[in-house]
């Protein structure tokens, strides 16, 4: 209600996660008719195809005894059985058969999370279900347009999920983390402009008339070769609550109107990013490179995602390391920048839907 | 998943206490630990029965989004230990202990249809279902059946939330349910959700099994043990102790021989689990059988029982007029 008690993201560390979201529970080609376990907003799930092939979640704990349903088998239509004692659930978490016994008990079943599938991802909704409404999943249409070709991975990330966030919020941090590939001094010489908009939040970078640092350059000479000279650069990230940020970036040649609209002189890719809390303090990071040039070369798409690969590994680094110093030094408080607006109206919308849910206090 | 089974104790203030029909009390809580209830959700409360503390179940009719406010209504049990009794003597001001909401009925949402069925005081537990597949804009029909329009709570309320969506039938007015009509609607993507009284529940279970629907869609909550026949006193038997207890109107049969100093093997006290299972070597009488475990076949056999809320009665058919002359006796042999 008052102001005041919006302030406290300042200072909070360890960001706990809203559950009335839309989280990637896996990429599409993960979740099979064997099933899988997957730790999300520190619950243990269990993935699996239905025979029609429609995604399912169920808590990964049998009613019975707790026995993981991952390690058990799915059965006919919708089903998935026990590897303990046999109970066979259905997509709904219902109990459909008890081995032991000739009726169903009514208490048997265990949590149904609702699913989505979009944009080559399986989305899941951890809490209440009656307000899973399908429109809430981020927008990441890229990876399924016919106008954009790309890869990407997952990579485990032990940090909190909001330090992912914070890092792709400001991209300054790139002139030092990663120096050799897309890092060069203008990044934090150049201006940048923060908007919030409701659930999303935009940071615009333009960098004019520079060196293309060599990702960059190479790009260019794939579209253009034998390409020389200076470029106009821009980074666009945008945040979709609770958790997406694609990040529209590219460099074109420096004076052909790219900051007016005009990237026809240019390459364009999207970095498409979307972080599922595992725990509070580890996260899965699932990321893709799409590009809209060259859309039908394999060379070009295993290129990139190597190439981003290697450079959010440096990312991964760092923030492991961040989250090991902020746990070994628990009296120290984070300090905010100017740089850091972005991140820092993310972390004041995730908040503000922490607070819908009643969970603030939790984080205080 | 906010609500679980696991009980987080609590303390409640009054807050209103008002009658919304014959014989039934809506009743206001205000929480000290807040916990938003989801549809299908109760609290067990702790009522006073001779002073002593007993635990009773109410589901929650209403909650607001936090859970700061839940509302139960209460019907005064005929033939009651007193548990309902209590509750209706309730006054603002004053403190229960109560549990957070837990789960034992929950609304799955996604379902292409849904049949909701409220029989009498049933009406509570069905309520808020109702009122979450309304804003989910889903395809559902309440439908609330009662002895008498003064007796079925909330009657107004619904109506004006449901509109057309509610099918009100009233035994005094002759517009009683057909049950097979009720069943009949239902297909394979329907999911049934009912409470009410156990020969209601009894009649659309089987006309469901008849109609060979899948008994995964139909969903119910009991509101514990009551059973085809009234509870009657009866003696049991018990040669492995060497006891005989007598079992009286107000006690149930586990509870009984627990009284006697037998050590009984038991968990849920409600007839879900079989744990409680007692085997029969002797009966002057008959079985009424109020577990969930047992299948119609196994019933029938009338070899064991499960002495949480199954009783023995005299009478072999259940009808008052056949009711024999002395107490049921029954033997039996426990795990
Ligand atoms: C999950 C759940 C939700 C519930 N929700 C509601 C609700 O919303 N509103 C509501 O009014 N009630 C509800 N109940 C029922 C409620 O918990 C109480 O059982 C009810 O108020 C009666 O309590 P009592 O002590 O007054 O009567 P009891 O003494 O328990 O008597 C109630 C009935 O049980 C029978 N009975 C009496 N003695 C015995 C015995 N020894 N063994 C078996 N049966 C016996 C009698 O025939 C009598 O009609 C719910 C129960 C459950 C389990
Ligand atoms: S633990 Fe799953 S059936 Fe026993
Ligand atoms: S204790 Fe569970 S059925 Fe009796
Ligand atoms: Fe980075």
């Amino acid at each position: 209600m008052t102001v005041v008690a919006t302030t406290s993201s300042t200072t909070n560390k360890v960001l706990p996660h809203p559950l009335n979201a839309w989280y990637v529970a896996g990429w599409d080609h993960e979740v099979t008719r064997k099933p899988m376990s997957r730790r999300i907003a520190n619950r243990p799930v269990a993935l699996y195809r239905t025979e029609d092939g429609k995604a399912v979640a169920l808590a990964d704990a049998c009613w019975h005894r707790l026995a993981p349903l991952s390690m058990g088998k799915t059965m006919e239509k919708d089903t998935i059985q026990c590897p303990y004692h046999g109970i066979v659930y259905n997509s709904a978490g219902r109990c459909v058969s008890m081995p032991a016994q000739e009726t169903i008990n009514p208490s048997a079943t265990v949590p149904s999370f609702p699913v989505v599938e979009r944009y080559r991802y399986v989305w899941i909704w951890m809490g209440d279900p009656t307000l899973a409404d399908p429109d809430l999943v981020p927008d990441m249409h890229q990876m399924t347009s016919d106008e954009w070709a790309g890869d990407g991975l997952t990579i485990h990330a032990a940090c909190n999920f909001q330090l992912v966030l914070d890092n792709l919020m400001d991209l300054t941090h790139e002139e030092f983390v990663h120096s050799s590939t897309i890092g060069q001094e203008e990044l934090s010489e150049s201006d940048f402009v923060t908007v919030r908009e409701g659930n999303k939040v935009t940071v615009t970078r333009w960098m004019h008339n520079i060196d293309a640092p060599p990702f960059w350059l190479k790009n260019m000479r794939d579209k253009f070769p034998g390409f020389e000279g200076k470029v106009d650069r821009w980074q666009i990230i945008n945040f979709e609550a609770p958790s997406t940020i694609s990040i529209d970036v590219g460099v074109a040649k420096a004076g052909t109107g790219a900051p007016e609209g005009d990237r026809s002189q240019g390459v364009n890719g999207f970095v498409m990013n979307t972080i599922t809390p595992e725990t509070d303090r580890s996260s899965h990071y699932f990321w893709a490179f799409m590009r809209n040039y060259a859309l039908d070369s394999q060379l070009i798409t295993t290129q990139l995602r190597d190439g981003v690969h290697g450079v959010f590994g440096e990312d991964e680094e760092m923030l492991m390391a961040q989250q090991a110093a902020i746990d070994a030094n628990p009296d120290y408080e984070f300090y905010n920048l100017n740089i850091d607006s972005g991140g820092m109206w993310v972390r004041r919308i995730l908040e503000s839907m922490l607070a819908a849910e009643g969970r603030l206090a939790a984080s205080a | 998943m906010a609500a679980t089974n696991i009980e987080t104790w609590q303390s409640a203030t009054v807050e209103q206490v008002v009658p919304v029909a014959d014989g039934i009390a809506r009743i206001v809580l205000e929480p000290s630990l807040p916990l938003k209830a989801e549809p299908g959700s109760h609290v067990d409360l702790m009522v006073e029965i001779d002073g002593e503390p007993v635990k009773r179940s109410y589901s929650v009719v209403e909650s607001n989004h936090d859970g700061t406010r839940l509302v139960i209504s209460v019907m005064k049990a005929p033939l009651s230990r007193g548990g309902s009794t209590f509750m209706h003597g309730l006054v603002p001001g004053q403190r229960l202990e109560i549990t957070q909401p837990l789960q034992n009925f929950p609304l799955r949402v996604g379902a292409r249809r849904y049949i909701l069925l409220a029989g009498g005081i049933g009406i509570t537990a069905i309520a808020n279902m109702a009122a979450v597949l309304k804003r989910l804009k889903a395809d559902y029909t309440l439908v609330y059946v009662g002895r008498s329009r003064s007796a079925m709570a909330y009657l107004a309320e619904l109506s004006e939330l449901h509109g057309e969506r509610l099918e009100v039938h009233v035994d005094d007015e002759g517009s009683s349910l057909s049950v097979p009509a009720l069943v009949g609607r239902a297909d394979a993507d329907t999911e049934l959700y009912m409470c009410g009284p156990i020969r209601l529940m009894d009649a659309v279970r089987r006309t469901w099994v008849e109609c060979e629907l899948d008994l995964p869609n139909l969903r119910y909550e009991t509101f514990g043990n009551s059973g085809w026949y009234d509870p009657e006193e009866f003696i049991v038997r018990v040669p492995k102790f060497d006891l005989e207890v007598t079992v009286p109107q107000g006690r149930s049969m586990l509870e009984a021989l627990e009284d006697a100093g037998a050590e009984m093997m038991f968990d849920c006290r409600k007839g879900e689990c079989g744990l409680c299972e007692v085997r029969i070597t002797e009966l002057s009488g008959a079985i009424d059988h109020r577990d969930v475990f047992y299948s119609e076949r196994q019933q029938r056999l009338g070899t064991k029982m499960n002495c949480c809320v199954s009783r023995a009665v005299t009478s072999p058919t259940g009808s008052r007029s056949d009711a024999g002359a002395g107490p049921a006796v029954i033997t039996i042999e426990p795990n």
